[in-house]
């Protein structure tokens, strides 16, 4: 144990440790891979995240999509592409969501954040760490989704495929955006619930998963999910309500309001 | 700004609602010194050590590190710090928490280096969810050594340690600290204090009520222990004017007085068969208790 007690050169010997203290920048890259690899690792070790995000997007789509409604989406293959977009988009958003909102809010309380916010983390890289987590997320489940998509009748291009791809993991960060948003302005109980409300409403009166009736289809641009969706039919060829560009433009806006006013938050009150 | 100070208060005022947390508190640091900041609970340890860190700003007066402001993220790449309570995510290994946190730092030692220097090495592939309480602490402590740190925190550090643990973390202290490293340590423990400190500073109220070596905090409190093997009754020495207070055990009796001197002489005067004889001055706990009761009063 001597022969390592304190290396040669170690901090504390240096005279000059201001000079010592700067990174380069492959090592400050490090830290922030660091941080996303073990930000990922945690929450695939997690089962309770990992399997219902991982794998249930696609077997509800084999269900739904496959299985239950397989021989009419044979004859109407727009009603199965609906579907797909449905399960695809279901998918990115869950891991955000949960991922940002239950784990920041639990952080914040249980001193974790506080640590390394004491700790010389770059102080981007606790964020950076879990959006890449979520995108990791998104690109597991965007290509257990393309996987299954042969099993069914539905008969994608290249183009659409990398469209829909495309769509669907950037279409995680507004996602994350509302995770967050709700991460820094609860408490580690209260989270759960709220990103579950949050989380159910948008998916079912946004028209994602069934044609809603009129009155619910007036609102329906309230929610990210329905311009997402609106994004994701345009990628793989189905008519879709609007302006491509008006949709991104929303969640884009979104995404980034959310994230400034909890950044700010966070960084005024931890 | 004395250079000298790796850390440093000077005026620091803090206030939540209410409460006066910190009162114009003046703190320093320095190099190469292992600094105990002892107090009641509610006294600021905690604030004073989370305004060194820059997780809180004073209301007035200034916090610095290494001179210059504890956010500034290239200062803290100087520290180590071990709090009290953290939750760490579970899911993580020891081994992969210890290299977590060795990534912030531009030269750290290896989690392996970090881990057999605080006894962890077993634990390595232990996911940390699964750990004891004095594990999880000796985890902590590797991570807050792992990236070399000039200056280390420690926020109550021993607590729920086993007694070999504890000697061991004290033992990995000295050594740091003889080998250059400076550490700040919050403790309850006072015996913790009394063995590894150079200096000591005892909080109140968000004060210094008292700072110096641990010999000079004992040396401002008079009063002495005497333990002897004698003759005389406990009832008898404790009516003597000097005796503060006298009890009995196992045949010894313990007098607790503020003239040693006098009392001796009156001692060895009335009991001609008196014998091991110690006069011990009051501990570190006791300096403690007077200087923050002082502080009450």
């Amino acid at each position: 144990m001597t022969a390592i007690s304190m290396p040669a050169g170690s901090a504390p010997a240096r005279e000059h440790a201001t000079l010592d203290s700067s990174m380069s920048t492959a090592r400050l890259l490090r830290a922030y891979l660091t941080e996303a690899k073990y930000e990922t690792v945690r929450m695939l070790r997690t089962p309770a995240f990992a399997i219902p995000f991982l794998g249930l997007p696609a077997l509800l789509y084999l269900l739904f999509g496959v299985v239950i409604f397989g021989a009419s989406i044979r004859n109407d293959p727009q009603a199965g592409l609906f579907i797909f977009a449905a399960f695809a988009l279901f998918g990115v958003m869950g891991p955000g969501m949960f991922g940002f909102g239950m784990l920041v809010a639990g952080e914040r309380e249980h001193g974790l954040l506080t640590l390394k916010r004491a700790l010389p983390m770059p102080p981007p890289a606790y964020l950076v760490a879990k959006l890449l987590m979520a995108l990791m997320f998104a690109v597991i489940v965007t290509a257990t989704m393309l996987a299954v998509l042969p099993l069914g009748h539905l008969k994608l291009s290249v183009g659409q495929l990398l469209a829909a791809a495309m769509v669907s993991i950037l279409g995680a960060l507004p996602f994350c955006a509302i995770g967050l948003f709700i991460g820094v302005r609860t408490t580690s109980r209260s989270a759960p619930a709220f990103v579950n409300i949050i989380y159910q409403v948008m998916m079912h009166v946004s028209g994602l998963f069934y044609p809603l009736p009129k009155f619910l289809r007036a609102i329906a641009p309230v929610w990210p999910t329905y311009h997402l969706q609106q994004l994701f039919f345009t990628a793989i060829g189905v008519p879709s309500q609007g302006s491509a560009i008006t949709h991104a433009a929303v969640l884009v806006a979104l995404t980034v309001v959310l994230t400034l006013v909890a950044v700010r938050r966070l960084a005024l009150k931890g | 700004m004395n250079n000298n100070f790796l850390a440093e208060l000077s005026g620091v005022s803090k206030r939540f609602e209410k409460t006066v947390a910190l009162d114009k508190l003046d703190l320093q640091v320095r190099s190469g010194e292992l600094f105990a900041v002892l107090g009641p609970n509610g006294a600021g340890k905690t604030t004073a050590i989370s305004l060194l860190l820059g997780l809180q700003q004073p209301d007035s007066g200034t916090a610095l590190l290494f001179g210059k402001s504890p956010n500034d993220v290239e200062m803290r790449r100087q520290i180590g710090v071990m709090m009290q309570e953290v939750a760490l995510a579970p899911e993580l290994r020891v081994r992969e928490q210890i290299d977590l946190v060795a990534s912030y730092y531009p030269a750290p030692l290896t989690p392996a280096a970090a881990m057999e220097l605080t006894n962890t090495t077993s634990l390595a592939a232990r996911p940390y969810g699964k750990l004891s309480g004095g594990q999880k602490r000796q985890v902590q402590f590797a991570m807050a050594l792992v990236g070399r740190p000039k200056l280390l925190f420690l926020d109550e550090p021993t607590v729920g340690l086993d007694v070999q643990a504890r000697e061991l973390m004290w033992v990995t202290l000295r050594k740091l600290v003889n080998s250059g490293a400076s550490i700040v340590l919050t403790t309850h423990y006072l015996e913790e204090a009394e063995a590894l400190a150079d200096r000591v500073a005892v909080l109140a109220k968000g004060r210094v009520v008292a700072s110096g070596t641990v010999n000079d905090l004992r040396a401002l409190v008079v009063r002495k222990h005497i333990n002897c093997s004698t003759t005389l009754t406990v009832e008898e020495v404790a009516a003597w004017p000097e005796v503060e207070s006298a009890t009995t055990d196992k045949q010894r009796l313990l007098i607790t007085v503020s003239n040693a001197e006098s009392v001796l002489r009156r001692l060895l005067a009335a009991d001609h068969n008196l014998c091991e004889v110690e006069v011990r001055r009051a501990g570190l706990a006791e300096a403690f208790v007077e200087l923050t009761q002082e502080t009450k009063s």
